[in-house]
C-alpha cells in the first residue's frame, strides 16, 4: 500500500472540501478503502477520515419511511427492530452480506460505493489491462475466468457484477441517496458500463453520501432477501432477489410488487419486466414460474457465466413465492 | 519514513504513543510496534478473521484498520482478554476443553470473534453459531469442535 496523508475531517463541509481535491478519497469503514490500497487499485494521496463526524449515524423509521445516516454500521441497520418491521429485506440483504465484523465496520454509504470482485480488476500487477481502471485499456474477464461476471446490463467494455447486497433491496423500494441537499433515487445513481465503465455513480468530486431514504410501503413491509452462493455463508451473490408484494383486499391479487436483482447485473437491478407481468395477478406457481423467465431478458453470457441465465428467474420465483405467503 | 505520525492508543486498558505512518493498519502497529503478536496476519485482505480484535467492544478486522483511525477507541487483542495470572476467559478454556484447533493460527482471532459472537447473542443455535462465525476461517478444519466450543462457552457466559 502506497503511502498517503491522513486528514480526519471535522466537519461535512470539512470533508467536502477535502474529498474535492484531487487523488483524495474518503475513508469510513476502510473495508472497501484499505482492502484495494493493498492490491493496488487504489492509490490515494490524500485520505479523509469522516468516521469522526457526528450526527450521521442516525437511524430512524416513521410513518414516511427509513431515513439511514451514511455512517450508520451495517450490523446496526441489520438489527434495528423498525428497519426489520418495515423493511426486512434489508434487515435480511444486511446480515447475509459479508462478516460480522466487516458489519460491524463497514457503513452503509460505504456499502453502496463498494466496487466490483471481478478478479482482473483487482489484480493490476497482473492484468494491466481493465477498462475500468484505465479506460480504453481492454478487459480480460470477456474471454477469461467469468462465472461470477454479470449477465445484465453489460456493454462491449465492461461486464464486471455490481456485488453488493443491500442495493438489490434498496432498488426495489425506489431508495433515495443523499448528496447532501442533492437527491437522487436509487436507479439513477448507479450507472451502467457503457464505453466508460470507470464512471460508476453519479456522485461527483466534492460530494458524499449523507443520507439513504427508503419510503414506506407495504411491499416493503412485506418483503424478504433470498441470496444464492457457493458457500453458505460470507460468500457474494451468485445470484439473489429482494421481493416484496402488497395483495388487494381479497390476499390473493397483486396490488404492487417490487423485484431487485444482485449478483448478476453490472449495477444493482430493478426487475420491472417480471413487477409488470405480476401486477393484477394471483400468486401461483406457474404464473409466477414464467413471469420471473422476463427477469433475464437480454441477458447476455460470455461463457463461465452462463448458468446465472437459468439460475436468477428460479431465485426471483422462489423469493416471489416466499414473499408471497409472508404477505 | 518523512510522513510519521504521533499517535496514542489504548491497548488492552494500557497508553501507548507510538510514530506511523498514516497507511500502518491496527494489526501491523500492535504486532511490528507493540509486540502484540497474539493477533495473527492471515490473509492482510480481510477475508480470513485471523487478525480480530475488539474496538469499543466490537468485533472488527485489523488489517482493515488503520491505526490512527483508533485513536481514542479502546482495543482489546487476544492478550487483554484475561489478566495474565489470573483464569483464562470461559472462550480459551472451551477452545482448550473441546480441542478446537489444531495448529492454532487461526485460534486468536476465532477466539475474539467467538467472544462477541456469545456477548451478540448470536449463539443460540449451532447453525446461528456457524453464521455469525463464518468470519474466520481454519484451514486445519477444526469447525466442528469450534462449534462445541462456542456453544458450551455460551452456557458459561449466560
Amino acid at each position: 500500500m502506497r503511502d498517503f496523508s491522513y486528514l480526519r475531517a471535522g466537519s461535512v463541509d470539512e470533508a467536502l472540501s477535502a474529498a474535492a481535491m484531487p487523488a483524495t478519497m474518503l475513508l469510513a469503514g476502510g473495508t472497501t478503502l484499505l482492502d484495494l490500497a493493498k492490491c493496488g487499485v487504489n492509490a490515494p494521496e490524500r485520505v479523509v477520515d469522516v468516521t469522526h463526524l457526528k450526527g450521521l449515524d442516525t437511524i430512524r423509521v416513521d410513518a414516511e419511511g427509513a431515513f439511514i445516516g451514511a455512517l450508520a454500521k451495517m450490523s446496526r441497520v441489520a438489527a434495528d427492530p423498525a428497519i426489520l418491521a418495515g423493511f426486512p429485506a434489508v434487515s435480511e440483504a444486511l446480515w447475509q452480506a459479508a462478516s460480522a465484523q466487516i458489519r460491524n465496520m463497514a457503513t452503509i454509504g460505504g456499502n453502496l460505493l463498494q466496487r466490483t470482485r471481478c478478479a482482473y480488476f483487482r489484480d493490476p500487477a497482473s492484468f494491466p489491462a481493465c477498462n475500468k481502471r484505465v479506460p480504453g485499456s481492454g478487459c480480460s474477464a470477456m474471454e477469461g475466468v467469468n462465472r461470477g461476471h454479470a449477465v445484465l446490463g453489460t456493454s462491449d467494455a465492461c461486464i464486471a457484477t455490481y456485488p453488493g447486497d443491500l442495493a438489490a433491496a434498496l432498488v426495489a423500494f425506489d431508495a433515495v441517496v443523499h448528496l447532501g441537499e442533492r437527491k437522487v433515487p436509487i436507479d439513477d445513481f448507479f450507472l451502467l458500463p457503457g464505453t466508460t465503465p470507470h464512471k460508476e455513480h453519479a456522485m461527483q468530486p466534492g460530494e458524499m453520501i449523507t443520507t439513504i431514504t427508503i419510503p414506506a410501503s407495504a411491499a416493503a413491509r412485506h418483503s424478504t432477501y433470498l441470496k444464492v452462493r457457493d458457500r453458505q455463508s460470507y460468500e457474494f451473490a451468485a445470484a439473489s432477489a429482494a421481493v416484496g408484494i402488497e395483495f388487494e383486499a381479497d390476499h390473493e391479487t397483486i396490488r404492487d410488487i417490487r423485484i431487485g436483482l444482485g449478483g448478476v447485473a453490472t449495477k444493482p437491478w430493478r426487475a420491472r419486466a417480471v413487477e409488470d407481468a405480476l401486477r393484477g395477478k394471483v400468486v401461483e406457481p406457474e404464473t409466477v414460474k414464467s413471469a420471473s423467465r422476463l427477469a433475464v431478458e437480454g441477458a447476455v453470457a460470455h461463457g463461465g457465466n452462463h448458468y446465472k441465465i437459468e439460475l436468477a428467474p428460479r431465485v426471483v420465483e422462489r423469493a416471489i413465492l416466499k414473499s408471497g405467503a409472508l404477505a | 519514513m518523512s510522513n510519521q505520525t504521533t499517535i496514542n492508543l489504548e491497548i488492552n486498558g494500557q497508553a501507548h504513543t507510538l510514530a506511523v505512518e498514516p497507511r500502518v493498519t491496527l494489526l501491523d502497529a500492535l504486532r511490528d510496534h507493540l509486540e502484540l503478536t497474539g493477533t495473527k496476519k492471515g490473509c492482510d485482505q480481510g477475508q480470513c478473521g485471523a487478525c480480530t480484535v475488539h474496538v469499543d467492544g466490537e468485533r472488527v478486522l485489523s488489517c482493515l484498520t488503520l491505526a490512527v483511525q483508533v485513536e481514542g477507541r479502546a482495543v482489546t487483542t487476544i492478550e487483554g482478554l484475561s489478566d495474565p495470572g489470573a483464569e483464562l476467559h470461559p472462550v480459551q478454556s472451551a477452545f482448550l476443553e473441546h480441542d478446537a484447533f489444531q495448529c492454532g493460527y487461526c485460534t486468536p482471532g476465532q477466539i475474539m470473534s467467538a467472544v462477541s459472537c456469545i456477548r451478540e447473542g448470536h449463539a443460540g443455535s449451532d447453525d446461528e453459531i456457524r453464521e455469525y462465525m463464518s468470519g474466520n476461517l481454519c484451514r486445519c478444519g477444526a469447525y466442528p469442535h469450534i462449534v462445541e466450543a462456542v456453544r458450551e462457552a455460551a452456557k458459561v457466559m449466560s
